[in-house]
């Protein structure tokens, strides 16, 4: 029974029919859509299997620490599919995101064996590796008896899967070759536009393309919507979290650097030249013309509910936040448009910064081969294919899944111009931030710095001098500078 | 006879001698004593060190290195200056709040203990929970309480978003939240203050000012002191209202010892650090504690020398 629909799944996960093909060939079988789902998901499974043994280690079992996020929620909903082709066991805990990570520091730092895996950010694991607390996976990755063969390691976009490898070394370029491979990407943001079309259609707003005409716009939209609407939403949070999407992206975007590393390995504070003086002062005055009136309490969910609500016309931020607050039960569902953003004139292209979900493997895990059979699985092929198209796993890590056709059809035809952003900035989009120990330090004083100029308590000028002065005294402390 | 000697012997073995007694009675108390102790010698420790947590190659023993970068380091006496401020300002207006609510409940009657309780209630919420709830109220487009204020002509006025009015923000939270324990603390004094001397002075027809000046607010004095020491050790500790509000900002407006020490522990994973302010925040804590107990005491001994 359905024979012939098996073999055309499994010329499907073969790479021999595309998708579509696939699908079409389904459909002209007469095949319920959720009967379909159903061979599908077995033959990959046995697919999966046949050439690798998913059951070695079968009855144990392993425990994940998660963050409250569609991408966890998308795995939550597979999770079946592993416990079925492994035998492993998983249980987790899920917390929501502002005491998430105080959790995995509490846990690691304290040597739990609790939890074998965890979701983490990349700039964390500039803290969690040299600290010993996780695993360089390159052991797993690069071992064939360990790794299912169609993993497909190259397949991780480049800037995504080099921005979780860093060497250890204060400064170290990411994705060296010496580089330790301390998480795999899951999931990523890149930092753009999301704008309201309404409003820039009422305000008779052309998409900016370069910080000046953000500037611009931002206070056009302002004026000239009405009813409380602001023009621009950004973070403002004293906060790393501030300093990493639009605002180190545009900065990027300019050549400018967080921290100059010397020919001896030593790091100084880069934020006062005459380059990124100018890039501040142009920031600090969008947001205050243009931002929101609390701004300095906004976090990434404040900016993504404005643009949702209809409060706000326009955010320059991660492209997810533009992604979900286009659908669901916001006001402004399917209102809002999406462009690639380089803040540099000058600039051919745009240079994101990004945040990067990814899963790492605590040291403390008591059994590591096992849990690398949860991660490979969960940042495999299938269960990505799975997110994209029947959750909400965007952005996908994997270039085989950003070139499914059926994807790509349903971003473009529910997300207009979300596919097209994503490509035109994906070949800059990388961690543009220096890899070192200081890291939320140096971002968490920036942030103050940021709310002290745009509360006109310090002029930028002076106020870069400050924060260099003061950057470059913990670095020397700290024995990095 | 060795029979009996035998017999007898067996209970002597579980007596404690009258000597040793004390030191038995009081080992729970030892041992809680030890719990306490041995977290508080472990910070003390670290404080003495440089250990980051992303760094463990690098801790070694600085002795008194972060006590004396603290010295030369404006975001210290920055923390310093504004937790002293924030404890300063909230326990005045809080006891100023509180014995005037208690004075106009003093009386008993159904409709003020009706009000009591009702004024207790934003003691029983969490001070996170009624941060975030003042956050909401605040948004200047959308707050309620913005809304008010444009109603007087504050329009624009940004509250915990601007470092000019971020402190007045807090506070006022901290106020809706704690001026119910310093109101019932003190209620339960007022009503416990011996009668006769209020009933001499309104024979003699003594003016009220005088009444409250010489006789309640010196019999009352030991009450407002305990009040004010409960709430001076909690508001320099403060951690909740603030973080959950402007996570210590805008700029470095609001960063009090708590919140610099949990952002230097969790954020940077400067244990060192983050241990030393925690010492330091200690030992004014210990300070304060002990000038109020004194004064507690001498009050307690003057009242007994009177009596």
């Amino acid at each position: 029974m359905y024979e012939k629909e098996k073999d055309l799944i499994s010329a499907f996960l073969r790479g021999e029919v595309d998708r579509r093909g696939m699908l079409k060939g389904l459909g002209a079988a007469g095949l319920a859509a959720g009967t379909a789902g159903t061979l599908f998901n077995m033959v990959s499974t046995q697919a999966l299997a046949a050439d690798f043994d998913w059951k070695a280690h079968s009855g144990k079992s392993l425990k994940l620490l998660l963050n409250k996020h569609p991408y966890a929620d998308a795995m939550i909903a597979n999770l079946q599919a592993f416990k079925d082709l492994t035998g492993i066991e998983v249980t987790y805990d899920v917390f929501p995101e502002d005491v998430y990570f105080d959790k995995v520091t509490a846990a690691l730092s304290s040597g739990s064996a609790e939890y074998d895996a965890f979701m983490t950010g990349a700039y964390m694991t500039w803290t969690y590796g040299p600290a010993g607390w996780i695993t360089d996976l390159n052991e797993w990755i690069k071992d064939p008896t360990k790794t299912n063969p169609q993993y497909a390691w190259d397949d991780f976009l480049p800037g995504v899967k080099n921005s979780c490898a860093w060497n250890g070394q204060p400064g170290g370029a990411l994705g060296s070759e010496d580089a330790k491979q301390w998480c795999i990407p899951w999931g990523y943001e890149q930092n753009n536009l999301s704008y309201n079309q309404e409003m820039f259609d009422k305000a008779g707003v052309a998409v900016p393309k370069n910080l000046d005409e953000l500037s611009a716009a931002a206070a056009k939209l302002t004026k000239d919507v009405g009813g409380g609407v602001y023009g621009i939403g950004v973070r403002g949070s004293r906060s790393w979290a501030t300093i990493h999407p639009g605002f180190l992206s545009g900065y990027a975007n300019f050549g400018q650097k967080d921290l100059n590393v010397s020919a001896d390995g030593k790091l100084s504070a880069a934020m006062n030249t005459a380059e990124s003086k100018a890039f501040h002062t142009k920031w600090v005055s969008m947001i205050q013309e243009s931002g929101p009136k609390d701004w300095s309490t906004y976090t990434w969910y404040q900016v993504g509910t404005d643009l949702g609500a209809g409060a706000s016309a326009m955010i320059y931020d991660a492209d997810i936040l533009g992604y979900f607050m286009n659908g669901g039960d916001n006001k402004m569902a399917g209102k809002l448009a999406y462009a690639p953003f380089a803040a540099n004139p000058a600039a051919s292209a745009p240079t994101p910064n990004i945040w990067i979900w990814s899963l790492a493997m605590s040291n403390f895990a008591k059994d590591k081969d096992a849990t690398w059979y949860f991660l490979q699985w969960a940042s495999g092929l299938e269960h990505a294919i799975f997110g994209a198209t029947k959750m909400d796993f965007v952005n996908p890590v994997r270039a085989s899944v950003w070139k499914d056709e059926i994807f790509r059809e349903r971003l473009n035809k529910s997300y207009p111009g979300y596919v097209e952003m994503h490509d035109i900035s994906a070949p800059g989009a990388k961690i543009h931030f220096t890899a070192q120990p200081l890291f939320f330090d140096v971002t968490t004083e920036w942030a103050a710095t940021l709310q002290k100029m745009v509360a006109k308590q310090v002029p930028v000028d002076e106020g870069l001098d400050q924060l260099v002065e003061s950057i470059d005294r913990q670095l020397k402390e700290a024995g990095l500078g | 006879m060795a029979s009996t000697a035998t017999l007898r012997k067996p209970a002597s073995g579980f007596r404690i001698s009258r000597k040793m007694l004390p030191y038995v009675l009081s080992l729970p108390a030892l041992l809680v004593c030890i719990g306490i102790l041995i977290p508080f010698f472990t910070a003390v420790i670290y404080s003495f060190q440089r250990y980051r947590l992303s760094q463990p190659w690098a801790r070694q023993f600085n002795w008194g290195e972060n006590y004396l970068n603290f010295v030369t380091d404006p975001a210290f006496w920055n923390t310093l200056k504004v937790s002293l401020l924030y404890a300063g300002i909230t326990v005045t207006l809080e006891l100023l709040l509180g014995l005037g609510i208690a004075l106009l409940l003093q009386r008993r009657s159904t409709i003020n203990n009706f009000i009591s309780i009702m004024l207790l209630l934003p003691l029983m919420i969490a001070p996170a929970l009624a941060a975030l709830m003042w956050k909401l109220m605040t948004n200047p487009s959308f707050g309620i309480l913005s809304y008010l204020a444009s109603l007087v002509g504050l329009h624009d006025f940004r509250w915990a978003s601007s470092p000019d009015t971020a402190l007045l923000t807090v506070v006022l939270v901290d106020i809706w939240v704690y001026t119910p324990f310093i109101m019932i603390l003190l209620l339960a004094g007022l009503r416990s203050l011996p009668t006769q001397p209020f009933e001499a002075a309104a024979l003699d027809g003594v003016p009220r000012s005088f009444v409250f000046f010489r006789i309640t607010l010196p019999m009352l004095t030991p009450y407002i002191l305990t009040a004010t020491l409960f709430r001076l050790l909690d508001s320099i500790q403060q951690f909740d209202i603030i973080y959950a509000m402007t996570q210590g900002g805008p700029g470095n407006t609001l960063t009090v010892f708590q919140v610099e020490a949990y952002l230097n522990f969790f954020q940077s994973t400067n244990v060192g650090r983050s241990a030393a302010l925690l010492i330091i925040l200690w030992a004014i804590t210990y300070t304060l504690s002990n000038v109020f107990i004194k004064n507690w005491l001498r009050l307690r001994e003057r009242a007994r020398g009177e009596a």
